[in-house]
């Protein structure tokens, strides 16, 4: 199927922001039934629409704002994890259940080869079509898919194979089942033991990056967004429902939450936005899962030359430091200075309440 | 300067009258009792008809669990500075961090310090549900980093309560980070063998939940606390079902083996005493 959206470009469902290219689109369809009905040569025509519709695209996805990466984060015909494991993971053997209590299809887990390294791959799956989108959940992870993806990882970390995470959710399943199985507990163990995994992980977001179920595999060495992918702390919904009272202020909430990649890479939380095609990873999806190919390859190479203990030790700093810039402190004009000195003002050993009460912090 | 009169006799004034504070009297939310406010503060803010446990603020919780005068707060003067330029609906997130501010006195959503709980030394951080809804963002994470990097350096028992609505959303990915940096530390800090009793107040919800708080070593509940992932309105909403009867409670959670106890306010002292007791090495 990936195929035809290749270039069957009328395949593409446009988005109410392409309302030109879809314009220049259906022109160029009708010009080809006229040559082709009447003969008439209209090529060069058909030429001069085609260049037209480039550069609308360029001056389109060039400029998107954040409410439009979103929907195009969402697009029905994005690639999906599964086209992903289709096209870059060479003999992929998938892994399933958690051990404990079912088989969540939200996430999938296996190992298999990307470029000539042996990985493994974990990543959350949308589905396509209603009745695989159903058994997925529509990529919103139960409890035991969070804790299959860390048995997964756990296992690759006995045999020193790094990990690859894709992410695409619209968040953690918010369900009553979810919630008696410790949904909270299974993100949170997965944060802390993804901390200190003695192997290297590459994390991208590849669609959706949605709130605490995508930080649930999104703890690693490298973290990386596609370039029209998102990132965020609650969905723009959600946001707009709490703090503007209103859910149809959604396009506000996008721009106010800085959820694209380009704002997320000034802030410096992500570390590398990989490269879309021209008009989105939609529009040409072998282009994009061989960027996101070709980037994983080359990371990876990277972090393996890492010896590991550095490698642990960075990837605590990175965690350690984020946010740290944001801080402002009343007292101190260098917030870490600040942190070292009143530790060490602090005597190791305090006997009793006077002696503490006498200390000045 | 406003000289006041004053009357011959000792110990009389002129001045008017104290009025009636409004806040004599309270109703309980739960059993709708009318309560002498004084009677339930003597009570820890516990009614004392059916044992709700009202939300309290980090002061009056640092006051109910460590010993007299012993909390040594440090870094009390960490402070946001915005770095999204957060604004929503006319105001920001500035603005909306000042107005909690002046109202209710704290600054941030946490209070860390060093502390002694029935005389033995502890590294405490608590949640501050009057600030911004007890959100975590940069500031709380770094806060509650430091407070376990203590605990680490001294070789103390780190107790945090958490209370709080979850992460803040006005520092977007940023708060988000904070989940995996609290995270992190803890790891690091169960790797050298410290004790961490994570002590769950209502509420406690969202990123908070699904980062520390569910990350003690021992996980202790008060009754009736609300403690969720996605919050019930949020669940309603999603799937349209009516949710059962105490869902999401402590004593739900309990059921379904995710904390270890639940402990009223006024044991809990003794409670966290006994369990440092324990730990010892």
């Amino acid at each position: 199927m990936a195929e035809q959206d290749n270039n069957n470009t009328s395949d593409v469902s446009y988005l109410a922001f392409e309302e030109k290219v879809a314009v220049l689109d259906g022109q160029m369809s009708e010009l080809r039934r006229l040559s082709s009905i009447k003969g008439i040569d209209y090529s060069a025509e058909i030429r001069r629409l085609q260049r037209e519709q480039v550069a609308e695209l360029k001056r389109i996805y060039s400029n998107l704002s954040a409410w439009q990466t979103v929907q195009v984060a969402r697009h029905p015909k994005r690639p999906l994890f599964c086209d992903y494991l289709k096209l870059m993971v060479k003999d992929f053997r998938e892994m399933h259940g958690d051990r404990c209590f079912g088989d969540d299809r939200a996430i999938i887990t296996g190992l298999g080869h990307i470029g000539r390294e042996k990985v493994m791959v974990v990543g959350q799956n949308k589905g396509r079509g209603l009745k695989e989108k159903i058994e997925c959940n529509f990529g919103c992870a139960d409890p035991e898919g969070y804790r299959k993806a860390l048995a997964k990882m756990k296992f690759a970390e006995k045999y020193n194979i790094p990990i690859v995470t894709l992410i695409d959710t619209p968040g953690a399943h918010p369900g009553i089942g979810a919630e008696e199985r410790g949904q909270a507990q299974a993100i949170a163990v997965n944060l802390m033991e993804m901390s200190r995994l003695r192997v290297p992980i590459v994390c991208v977001v590849i669609g959706e990056g949605g709130s605490g179920g995508a930080l649930g595999i999104g703890v690693g060495d490298q973290f990386s967004m596609l370039e029209f992918s998102y990132y965020s702390v609650i969905s723009p919904e959600g946001c707009a429902a709490i703090l503007w009272r209103d859910g149809s202020q959604a396009e506000q909430a996008a721009k106010a939450l800085k959820l694209t990649s380009k704002d997320l890479s000034k802030l410096g939380l992500v570390d590398d936005v990989v490269a879309e095609p021209l008009g989105g990873a939609h529009r040409n999806i072998h282009d994009t899962v061989y960027n996101v190919e070709k980037y994983i390859v080359k990371t990876l190479r990277e972090l393996k030359r890492i010896k590991l203990d550095d490698l642990l030790e960075k990837r605590y700093k990175k965690l350690r430091s984020i946010g740290q810039k944001s801080i402002s402190s009343s007292h101190a004009k260098h917030t870490k200075t600040k942190i070292k000195s009143t530790i060490n003002a602090i005597p190791a050993k305090s006997g009793s309440v006077k002696t503490i009460k006498s200390l000045k912090v | 300067m406003v000289r006041e009169a004053k009357s011959k006799w000792n110990g009389f004034s002129l001045k008017p009258r104290k009025e009636m504070p409004d806040g004599l009297w309270m109703k309980c939310s739960n059993c709708e009792h009318m309560l002498y406010r004084s009677a339930v503060e003597k009570n820890l803010d516990v009614c004392p008809e059916c044992n709700q446990h009202f939300r309290i603020d980090a002061n009056k919780r640092i006051k109910y669990l460590a010993d007299e005068g012993s909390f040594q707060e440090i870094f009390d003067d960490l402070t946001t500075s915005d770095p999204l330029d957060f604004k929503f609906r006319g105001t920001s997130y500035k603005e909306r961090a000042r107005v909690d501010e002046k109202k209710r006195g704290s600054t941030e959503a946490i209070k860390i310090g060093k502390a002694f709980i029935k005389g033995r030394a502890v590294v405490l951080a608590v949640m501050d549900p009057n600030f911004l809804m007890g959100s975590m963002g940069a500031v709380v994470g770094e806060k509650f980093c430091i407070a376990v990097d203590k605990a680490m350096e001294e070789k103390l028992p780190f107790i945090a309560v958490s209370c709080s609505g979850g992460a803040r959303m006005h520092e977007g990915v940023i708060s988000l980070g904070q989940m995996a940096k609290t995270s992190a530390a803890l790891a690091k800090y169960d790797e050298n063998g410290g004790l961490f009793i994570s002590i769950l107040a209502d509420p406690t919800t969202g990123g908070v939940t699904a980062s520390f708080a569910m990350l003690g070593d021992c996980i202790i509940a008060e009754p009736g606390a609300l403690i969720a992932f996605a919050g019930p309105r949020t669940i309603a909403q999603t799937i349209k079902v009516e949710l059962p009867e105490g869902f999401q409670t402590a004593e739900f959670l309990l059921e379904h083996g995710f904390i270890d106890m639940i402990v009223d306010r006024k044991n809990m002292r003794s409670e966290i005493a006994r369990l440092i007791d324990y730990c010892k090495k």
